[in-house]
């Protein structure tokens, strides 16, 4: 390693997660198109087992949070940690090993899937061998990330990394707990726990795997990308430390709402259930406080594809957050659990905040890393349409099939007899599915879109060399 | 020293952000898991639940194996709908020996928790093979392999009665001596009708209420 290498911003590794993160992107919803048309067309799995529903299944669920989330949460928390650190990453090897590692990890865990280990915790399916290695890579991955926060110039911690930091620790804390068991072979162990417990371990895992890993480090992003994108500081330094606050105290709590009405204790749901919508509050605070850190520069909206992702991210991230607590409530759960409503719900967040967002980050970290303007502007807005209209499809589809079976599952005649057919319920849903086929095409055709734009603004370069600007000296670390 | 400058402090000080995170995201976790995780009514079997034997775990394992949990829950909640349509609401102490819990979150095909002794074994047999000869509307997938392969050779037996008993399930010596034998000529959709039939079945209503 030279001299120049450890004075210029890590950005090669960057660069390389970017595209991972791409290829995991176009790779899991593929799989995932495939599915909604296997849930139309139910031979199209041709005998195969691998083909089968599922299995495939929770390929689709891993690859999209394993491999493109996590892919696209490291890319962006190496970028901005350096940038709001003004010091290079601790450890660029490391980070490099965290980059390929994590990638195999994805990729055999995918094919084990595929073969049928599968411990059935839902986000948590990979068995023994890959939680140890998940958990190897994440350590390394915390050593990298707070390595370079010890090592800053600048003497405050940017409201950024504390999200990302949040993600790294929680997710670590949630992943060793919940993943406790014992192993009987190489592809098959027995959970440390059973039945009402297990569950309820499970979903404080499962809720709260959404809550810090597709919220908290996407909220990292929104921190960083956001201002810098609109040139414009946060709107409101005070209400991100409460809302930050607010928001690792209270999201743990709501995993219990996956299981209202199941046989566990009663006031375990309740407090699950209050606490999910006080969950509302700091949820929405860190919406208002990006959506006034643009509300001055509206006019960049017009031109810039990446910030229209973004400000397009933050309305869904508010209608999921909203729709979250609601479908939390007991009396409304009653309908939604079970149905294709959750299914919707879970796409509003990871098509709608999660995928969009990370989208913009992409638009707008390529051209700056190598260099070079985005390849089409053009191409960049066709995506952006594309991925409006595929995710509004895709929820209203969900919505309306999974309203109509909640109510329809539990009408009832005046004699108290059941008014339907199970059966007759799940044909009922044949158009809803085909909607939401189209949808998943549109979102994916998109995907592909950017990826072609993205890999043609990369060809043939190298990430510039960008070196640490000097610190004012009123916020420089004494040394 | 006033709030802000409280923070002021955390937001300087790599470690006590790290501490401040991990002790504030703990509590509601704490109050959570502590008290169901020492709940000793959760751990209590139902009068007729016991644990499953050779042929029903694996059947269960190949259950778990094809992902059968993303379609169909095992969870019957106490609504009128809901046990008129499958049976009597789910009981905890009917899970106590499902590791991990097969609750699912999604009811693309029906429930299955009292799925047992609905059907007949060769119905079973049909549907899985091939559901669409059975119920012309169904979407499930068909599962041909299940009854190609040896139920012997999908993981090992005696290893995974061995574990189970080392985590409190009250297997004896014996029965886990002839766990290969019981598996014997056993196909492997032989071992998932078998775990099918069980579901929901040790449970005795008129027992549980009178209590």
């Amino acid at each position: 390693m030279t001299m120049t290498e450890n004075t210029i911003y890590q950005d090669r590794v960057t660069l390389r997660l970017i595209q991972f993160a791409v290829v995991w992107a176009v790779v899991a919803m593929t799989a995932g198109v495939y599915l909604a048309a296997e849930l139309i067309w139910p031979t199209i799995d041709f005998g195969q087992f691998w083909l089968s529903f599922g299995r495939l299944r929770p390929l689709h669920t891993n690859g999209i949070v394993f491999g493109f989330g996590v892919s696209a949460l490291m890319a962006t928390a190496f970028y901005s940690v350096q940038r709001t650190s003004h010091v290079t990453l601790f450890s660029p090897r490391l980070a490099w090993f965290c980059c390929y590692a994590w990638q195999l990890t994805v990729l055999l865990g995918g094919l084990s899937l595929l073969a049928g280990w599968n411990t059935t915790k839902e986000y948590a399916e990979l068995e023994w061998p890959f939680d140890i290695a998940i958990a190897v890579v994440w350590i390394c991955f915390a050593v990298v990330f707070f390595g370079t926060i010890a090592t800053r110039k600048i003497r405050p911690i940017y409201i950024s990394n504390w999200f990302y930091g949040a993600l790294i620790i929680v997710i670590a804390m949630l992943h060793i707990v919940n993943n406790l068991a014992l192993p009987v072979s190489l592809n098959k162990s027995y959970s440390l726990y059973a039945g009402a417990q297990d569950a309820v371990v499970q979903w404080w895992y499962g809720h709260n795997a959404v809550g810090f890993l597709l919220t908290g480090g996407f909220l990292g992003m929104v921190y960083y990308f956001l201002p810098k994108h609109a040139g414009r500081p946060i709107w409101s330094y005070r209400l991100s430390v409460v809302a930050f606050w607010a928001f690792v105290y209270s999201y743990i709590w709501a995993g219990p709402h996956h299981l209202h009405y199941n046989s566990i204790p009663e006031w375990v749901q309740s407090l699950g259930m209050v606490m999910s919508i006080v969950l509302l509050a700091p949820s929405w605070a860190t919406l208002i406080n990006g959506v006034m850190t643009v509300s001055t520069a509206w006019e960049k909206l017009r031109t810039d594809p990446a910030l229209k992702f973004i400000v397009l991210s933050l309305a869904f991230y508010g209608l999921a957050t909203f729709e979250g607590p609601m479908m939390a409530i007991r009396s409304v759960n009653v309908v939604s659990h079970f149905t294709d409503w959750t299914i919707g719900h879970v796409h509003s967040g990871a098509l709608g905040w999660n995928a969009m967002i990370t989208y913009g980050t992409f638009y707008f970290m390529v051209p700056r890393l190598v260099g070079r303007e985005l390849y089409s502007t053009r191409l960049a807005n066709i995506h952006f349409w594309m991925a409006l209209a595929g995710t509004m499809l895709y929820i209203i589809a969900m919505w309306a099939a999974g309203v109509s079976q909640g109510l329809l599952w539990l009408s009832v005649d005046q004699l108290g007899e059941l008014s339907f057919d199970f059966k007759d319920i799940m044909s009922s849903m044949t158009p809803y599915y085909l909607l939401r086929l189209v949808a998943g095409l549109v979102f994916l055709g998109g995907t592909v879109l950017m990826a072609y734009n993205l890999f043609m603004t990369m060809k043939g370069r190298e990430p510039v060399a960008v070196t640490p600007p000097p610190v004012a000296p009123a916020f420089g670390v004494a040394s | 020293m006033n709030g802000l400058s409280l923070h002021r402090k955390i937001e300087e000080n790599t470690g006590l952000l790290i501490f401040g995170i991990l002790v504030v995201s703990a509590i509601g976790g704490l109050v959570q898991l502590v008290p169901v995780l020492n709940q000793d009514s959760l751990e209590e079997p139902t009068s007729n639940t016991r644990p499953y034997s050779a042929v029903e775990l694996t059947g269960r394992d190949i259950y778990m194996r094809e992902g059968c949990s993303v379609c169909h829950s095992q969870q019957i909640r106490p609504l009128i709908a809901e046990v008129e349509r499958y049976g009597p609401y789910s009981r905890a102490g009917e899970f106590v020996y499902d590791r991990p819990f097969m609750w699912g979150s999604k009811r693309t095909g029906p429930d299955l928790h009292r799925i047992g002794g609905k059907y007949s074994d060769d119905w079973h047999r049909l549907h899985l093979l091939d559901p669409r000869a059975v119920v012309a509307e169904s979407i499930m997938p068909a599962y041909p392999w299940l009854g190609e392969r040896e139920a012997s050779e999908a993981g090992n037996i005696t290893a995974k009665m061995r574990g189970l008993r080392r985590l409190g399930h009250p297997y004896t010596d014996e029965e886990i001596a002839a766990a290969e034998a019981d598996l014997e000529g056993l196909k492997e959709i032989d071992t998932l009708i078998a775990y099918l039939q069980l579901l929901g079945t040790n449970f005795n209503e008129e027992e549980e209420t009178n209590e």
